[in-house]
């Protein structure tokens, strides 16, 4: 976009009459909507400008963000199937009380609302194991990346190139994989093994769905890493090298603390996306066998959006729990990133 | 914005050679090799599996163990036959070794017949033939959908909702960055932090009241209630903020003098120069769209309106699993994220790990 109209050309390619073609609506766009900014700051004046700029994106933020934020407390204290508001009798702390009465607050079974609670400690698992492996994997591979070798672009693209993948589309590879018939349980036989049907077991199903999330996603936290390591100065290591430090003492004294508040932000960003965890696992297990990998999100979803009688009393009681979690979790990101930033 | 991994690689020769300099093979060095070499077969195995898969004929995505490459049984017209017959290769007793095309098969026996001679019958046990496989491509799974299922539409719905929701992303986040980095304003923080904090509540926290909110504009069912809902992207307007803090304010201020409105200036000054930063912006904001799936599963519950992701969803939650259609769509699913990270690749790593969103 060149601040002049477009400068006389002597020849007009085909490729700029494209470019004009394509360029025009946003052209009109500008010019139509100049006349009412230019309405208004004649009226206003400039000190009112800022208002009407930001104005659009807090409109969408108001109705979309925080306005839900609040109706999703009148939708917990409300009861009935119905969807408007108005329609829906106040239960006070019912659906609440619902949601945690159980003889046993460690034995899903004895919950009267089982599936949340094995919804949450379905999550406790997954996201203790996930986070775990995420870290780990992403650490080695930035670790690995981040040394002197050949083609680092194509390894560094390779590692990342899952990130980009839609959850429906992982899924539906693993998912490929992993059949009755699929090229995994070919390899088995051909080793002279039994066939195993992942996802009729509970524990391969949490093994698959773990497993298939960390391929999708581990690419974006090695990025973060990696990022981390390059900010390392290079002097650190080169007084090491001349003191004849070995490389394990290097690796424990002089890498990991300072990579650690950028570890500490990774293991937050994760955090807060594994609790949420629901697309790809979703299309993947469908949160069986039974319920062996339905998580939080999924019991909201169920209860509020696919099953016969919609919930959403119930469904928005979950979410605030949900909530909640993430709040603190994302307070615990806010503390953790001003560290690193402020170094 | 630089690109955080410009550090200059030492070409130390072949990768196994990649040492620490001193020309011994630390264990180290022989892990870093292995790790790469599994990580990259990891990582692309299993989409290259998809994309060979995909190729396969119905009766080929069948076979178990499965072949690497698309093969199809060659099948011959005998004379006689109305259907044509799957040809195979038959090993007889004595050694000898005929082509012949199977009529029928009860048992573990098949009944056999020679292309060439189509009177007479021979009875072979099935272990003793082996069926002749040529290089075989199902083009079938990617045209077939196209015609007979909504497959172009979701297609269609798709393109419609990440290009919609993209633009609008970019046009109100980058006028509320516009307004938040070049002007100083009463309450200027308080809006900061009321976009800082929207960063805190994800749509899977408010996904009743929304859809209620959805629903109360009329929008459900429609793809304007997967555009608009997620167009103000808290990210969206930080990181434009911040790339346009960085503007010399000499040339809004000489803009002004010559009597450019504050919409010219936003749109022929500020936004020009933060062109960077809002590539990076629709680079993200089309990836959230094209992949974005618990959302549109909610409030799209017609056919017509699915998008790429519901519509496979709904294809592989069904009874029998059309997994030749379904694979051939995933692949397609798959393309424009493909090519977009073919070409942007560099954009969206520095993009990432400079702003550690995704």
């Amino acid at each position: 976009m060149a601040l002049d109209d477009v400068a006389p050309s002597e020849r007009v390619t085909l490729t700029d009459r494209a470019k004009a073609a394509a360029a025009w609506p946003i052209r009109l766009l500008a010019t139509v909507l100049d006349v009412p900014f230019r309405f208004l700051q004649r009226i206003f004046g400039i000190g009112a400008m800022p208002y009407f700029f930001i104005l659009p994106n807090m409109l969408f933020f108001g109705t979309f963000v925080v306005l839900p934020l609040f109706i999703n407390f009148a939708f917990s204290v409300t009861g009935g199937t119905n969807l408007f508001l108005a329609d829906r009798p106040y239960v006070g702390a019912e659906q609440y009380e619902f949601l945690a009465t159980c003889a046993n607050h460690f034995d899903p079974a004895t919950c009267r609302e089982d599936r949340f609670w094995r919804g949450i400690y379905n999550t406790m698992v997954f996201v203790f194991f996930q986070v775990s492996l995420m870290v780990l994997f992403s650490l080695i591979t930035a670790l690995i990346l981040n040394r002197d070798i050949r083609y680092r672009g194509f390894y560094r693209a390779a590692f990342f190139f899952p990130v980009l993948l839609s959850p429906v589309v992982v899924a539906l590879i693993w998912k490929w994989i992993l059949l009755r018939d699929g090229v995994l349980n070919a390899g088995l036989v051909g080793m002279g093994l039994e066939r195993i049907l992942f996802f009729v077991d509970p524990q391969w199903s949490m093994f698959w769905a773990i497993f298939v999330s960390v391929w999708a996603n581990m690419g974006f936290y090695t990025l973060i890493l990696l990022a981390g390591l390059q900010a390392i100065p290079p002097d650190l290591y080169e007084a090491a090298e001349m003191d004849g430090t070995k490389p394990e003492r290097v690796f424990w004294r002089i890498t990991l603390p300072l990579l650690w508040p950028n570890m500490l932000v990774v293991i937050v960003l994760a955090l807060i996306k594994s609790v949420q965890v629901f697309d790809e696992v979703f299309v993947l297990t469908g949160g069986g066998p039974g319920t062996a990998t339905q998580f939080i999100v999924q019991y909201i979803y169920t209860t509020g959006f696919s099953s016969q009688v919609q919930n959403f009393g119930l469904a928005a009681a979950a979410s605030v729990v949900l909530g909640v979690v993430l709040f603190v979790l994302t307070l615990l990101q806010l503390a953790v990133v001003r560290r690193r930033d402020q170094g | 914005m630089t690109d955080v991994v410009a550090r200059p690689t030492r070409t130390l020769g072949a990768l196994l050679t990649a040492t620490r300099g001193n020309g011994r093979l630390h264990w180290t060095d022989v892990f870093t090799y292995i790790y790469l070499v599994l990580g990259v077969a990891l990582m692309f195995g299993p989409v290259v599996w998809l994309v060979l898969s995909s190729f396969k004929t119905q009766a080929g995505l069948q076979e178990f163990p499965p072949t690497l490459l698309p093969l199809g049984q060659i099948s011959v017209e005998v004379e006689g036959f109305d259907e044509p017959l799957p040809l195979f290769e038959v090993t007889f007793e004595d050694g000898t070794v005929r082509e012949m095309a199977q009529v029928r098969r009860v048992g573990i026996m098949a009944q056999m017949v020679d292309p060439d001679d189509p009177e007479e019958r021979i009875q072979v046990s099935i272990n003793d033939r082996e069926p002749i496989r040529e290089m075989r491509v199902a083009w079938e799974n990617y045209t077939k959908p196209l015609e007979t299922f909504n497959f172009l539409t979701y297609l269609n719905n798709s393109v419609i909702v990440t290009v919609a929701a993209t633009l609008i992303t970019l046009l109100i986040n980058s006028m509320a960055a516009y307004g938040l980095a070049i002007y100083e304003f009463r309450g200027r923080n308080a809006v900061m932090l009321f976009v800082i904090g929207t960063l805190m509540i994800p749509i899977t926290i408010i996904l009743v009241p929304t859809y209620l909110v959805v629903t109360q504009l009329g929008m459900v069912n429609t793809l304007w209630a997967v555009i608009i809902p997620g167009c103000a992207t808290p990210t969206g307007v930080f990181l434009l903020r911040q790339y346009m803090l960085t503007i010399p304010r000499d040339l809004i201020e000489a803009a002004r003098m010559d009597k450019a409105s504050e919409w010219q200036i936003y749109w022929r000054i500020v936004l020009p120069l933060s062109l960077p930063a809002i590539a990076v912006l629709a680079i993200f904001s089309v990836m959230w769209r094209w992949n974005d799936f618990l959302w549109p599963l909610i409030v799209l519950n017609r056919s017509e309106v699915y998008t790429l992701q519901i519509g496979l969803n709904a294809f592989q939650g069904e009874l029998n699993v059309q997994w030749h259609f379904v694979l051939a769509m995933t692949v397609v699913a798959l393309i424009p994220v493909t090519i977009v990270f073919a070409f942007l690749q560099r954009f969206i790593t520095t993009g990432i790990a400079s702003s550690g969103m995704k």
